[in-house]
């Protein structure tokens, strides 16, 4: 019976943990997309270093996973701050304020480029949204129209006879990444609306109209290569055939290995990304849970440090760390009503 | 007479060819070994050469002035000055004074680029250290920017990688070089500091501490339990039906797949009592879950190895089973008890996947200094590195393996080494 003496001792010692840490919390948490993750911890270390306080701790759980945490309730015992690499859909709001989460401030902090790149030894890609979408979608039209048949293509030249003849074969992360959420939001349904019958099939089926454009073939073109884009651009060094997709920022650190596809003729840089002229680009934000301002101690000085021209600015340090800025003009207007702590009314254009 | 003789070429031709077996048998062993061994010398062939870079850093000689008014400070002592001082202003004074010749808003961009952006807070804490500096002029080594650093260890090995700079500060590099005022140091960060986005500042302190702290809290609850499960269960159960199921079912534990135990854990200690994410104190608790199972078996085992006699002694000249047991059995099965403890310490020291579900997979900059300091632990650390974009991470990430192999390196060894000093024969 010796083993069960200690289960009370450690039932006792967990109650007494528990009872400490639902008083109080010294730092700031943040949870959320790994897109944000980079970013929101550049600014976490600049304010911990700058301010002598604690440096806010920062979870990278994707940002569904985060919204998830971060609307699970108000209380030290919760997040604070969650970072996404979309906007809060309608559902997380209501579930945000059945929680008792009611008042919410949304961010928008930047954009990020999602490129498609190849190997710098290879030549260099010139890819439309309508290529990428009769590459990589498992369904594609057939000849008649309104006929749908799995995707047949196993070469470049196959889809548009301008590309070369090599072998689809595409790495790109897997479907639990947000990345590839925006990818197939922004890349293969720009390419599918190309179609005007399936456009037309948005208002009459929306499922249908869905699962077509954003279903990604699974025959063996399109390679999952896991959340690591380390290893994407590792994979694409050796194997100069395939190309790869990921972030801007890792196109940015690795511009001697690897080089991004022009997407309808525009490169992606930092500057096409910025004023929207690249077209797969997706806004970052963040969320704050106002019931705990002034709370937990440091969260006003977290977000006054991430609104600030030396940190999101145009020469700020989160640009050089590869997020694309907001124009100024919306960035002084979402640092006013950041600043003064304005919380979503419930009446934005959520999904 | 002729049967025999025919019966021992029989013997002699069967004799050549099982010796043959048996060499071709040996020979397969010797392959098998070579090939793990190789295995291992390429893994780490591969660590060190990437990650060797990563023990040195770029330090770039200026001289610089703590000059009062310039930092904006008249007391050293007032908290509220030195949070307001203007300590990046220091090292970009000092840039600026050796090379004049910068001008336009870019161009000082850049220039302010080759040093770390936290060499101005580096000289904070000297002054800090030595109030007696300040308005004094000194030189001194600053740690340069991490797309400085990787260019010119990649400079020095002669394939120099300049993508990430522009081709005034190529020059500029040049002639620091040439003047003898950029090199490379020993680099003390990775060892002093916690985690940092910027590749020069990050180091693995933090990492170290919080493995270190799980690893305590494992050990003080996992041991004990362990121990005291595995004697009850082999001295003192009645083997009936009940012993048996349990017998299953720890075996069944000790093969569950780890993320399984943190989403226990999440359940239980998060969610249920509430304990807070992050900490030492969850992460400890989870990996005792993991950990017991295997506790309890190797000691089961070397409860096993000691023969009856000594039970039967012991009894037999009178003593209690419960002294028999503490006397007699568990110190002579406490050196396998040991070895059991430390593998199964250093499975623990080398978890990630239950940590994730527990909030322990953080980006944690302060270093951890009790149970209930946010933490994270060494193999975490790599593979945050090891997803990181900026390309200085990836010697460091191979730093960081070289760091945790030692670790488990010296955890095994001393296994080894605790069983052949302390095992007895019977």
């Amino acid at each position: 019976m010796t083993q069960l003496k200690f289960i009370p001792a450690i039932v006792f010692a967990m109650a007494s943990i528990s009872a400490t840490s639902s008083m109080a919390r010294e730092s700031i948490e943040v949870v959320g997309s790994s897109t944000v993750y980079p970013f929101s911890t550049v600014v976490a270390e600049r304010y911990g270093r700058a301010s002598g306080k604690l440096t806010p701790k920062i979870e990278s759980t994707g940002s569904g996973g985060g919204m998830k945490l971060f609307c699970s309730g108000v209380g030290t015992n919760y997040p604070d701050i969650t970072n996404s690499s979309r906007r809060m859909k309608s559902s997380e709001f209501k579930k945000c304020q059945t929680n008792g989460v009611r008042e919410v401030i949304e961010v928008q902090v930047g954009y990020d480029g999602i490129v498609i790149a190849n190997s710098v030894e290879s030549a260099p890609v010139e890819l439309s949204r309508k290529d990428i979408f009769l590459a990589l979608a498992a369904q594609v039209p057939g000849a008649a129209e309104g006929e749908l048949i799995d995707n047949p293509y196993t070469t470049w030249n196959q889809v548009n006879s301008a590309l070369p003849d090599t072998a689809i074969e595409v790495l790109g992360p897997p479907p639990t990444s947000g990345t590839r959420d925006a990818f197939a939001e922004l890349a293969l349904e720009g390419g599918c609306k190309k179609f005007a019958w399936i456009k037309a099939m948005k208002k009459t089926d929306k499922s249908a109209y869905k699962a077509l454009c954003h279903t990604i073939r699974e025959d063996g073109a399109y390679i999952e290569a896991g959340e690591n884009d380390n290893l994407i651009v590792q994979k694409l060094q050796a194997n100069p055939a395939a190309l790869g997709i990921f972030g801007f920022s890792f196109l940015d650190q690795n511009a001697d290995k690897v080089q991004g596809a022009n997407i309808e003729s525009v490169e992606p840089t930092f500057e096409s990304i910025a004023d929207k002229s690249y077209p797969i680009s997706r806004p970052l934000y963040f969320y704050v849970k106002k019931a705990h301002v002034g709370v937990v101690p440091g969260i006003e000085g977290y977000l006054n440090e991430f609104t600030s021209e030396r940190a999101w600015g145009e020469d700020g340090y989160l640009a050089e760390k590869g997020m694309i800025p907001l124009p100024l003009e919306e960035r002084r207007a979402m640092a006013k009503s950041t600043r003064s702590l304005t919380p979503m009314t419930g009446n934005e254009a959520l999904k | 007479m002729n049967k025999s003789a025919d019966n021992l070429s029989k013997i002699k031709r069967s004799l050549t060819r099982r010796n043959r077996a048996e060499a071709r048998f040996q020979w397969c062993g010797r392959v098998a070994i070579f090939i793990g061994l190789a295995a291992v010398a390429v893994l780490f062939v591969d660590i060190i050469g990437k990650g060797h870079g990563a023990f040195q850093a770029t330090y770039i000689k200026l001289n610089v002035s703590y000059d009062q008014d310039l930092l904006g400070i008249e007391n050293l002592s007032d908290p509220e000055q030195l949070m307001m001082g203007n300590w990046d202003a220091v090292p970009k004074v000092a840039l600026r004074e050796k090379f004049t010749d910068v001008s336009g808003r870019r161009d000082k961009r850049r220039l302010n680029g080759l040093l770390s952006n936290g060499a101005g807070f580096d000289l904070k804490d000297r002054l800090l250290a030595n109030p007696q500096l300040l308005n004094t002029t000194e030189s001194i080594w600053l740690l340069a920017d991490d797309d400085i650093d990787t260019y010119y260890k990649s400079w020095l090995d002669g394939e120099a990688y300049a993508a990430r700079l522009s081709d005034k500060q190529v020059v500029w590099i040049d002639q620091l070089h040439e003047q003898g005022l950029i090199r490379l140091q020993l680099n003390t960060n990775l060892f002093t500091r916690g985690d940092s986005r910027e590749p020069e500042q990050a180091g693995i302190r933090g990492a170290v501490m919080g493995s270190l702290l799980t690893l305590v809290l494992t050990l003080i609850l996992s041991f004990p339990i362990g121990v005291s499960a595995a004697i009850y269960l082999e001295e003192f159960a009645p083997k009936n039906k009940w012993t048996d199921f349990i017998e299953v079912n720890i075996n069944n534990l000790a093969a569950v797949p780890s993320i399984i135990f943190g989403l226990l854990g999440l359940a239980i200690f998060i969610n249920f009592f509430h304990v807070p994410r992050s900490v030492p104190i969850v992460g400890g608790l989870v990996l005792t879950l993991m950990t017991l199972p295997t506790i309890i078996i190797t000691s089961r085992a070397a409860i096993k190895s000691v023969p009856p006699s000594i039970r039967e002694a012991a009894l037999g000249m009178g003593a209690s089973k419960y002294q028999m047991v503490l006397h007699h059995v568990l110190p002579l099965a406490l050196p396998g008890m040991l070895t059991g403890a430390i593998i199964g310490m250093a499975q623990a020291l080398g978890e990630t996947a239950p940590l994730l579900m527990i909030g322990m997979v953080a980006f944690i900059v302060d270093v951890p200094g009790s149970f209930t300091d946010p933490a994270t632990v060494l193999p975490v650390q790599i593979f945050l590195w090891a997803d990181s974009p900026e390309r200085a991470f990836i010697e460091k990430t191979s730093a960081a393996i070289m760091v945790l192999l030692t670790f488990l390196i010296i955890m095994n060894t001393s296994a080894v080494w605790l069983r052949k000093r302390l095992e007895r024969r019977w």
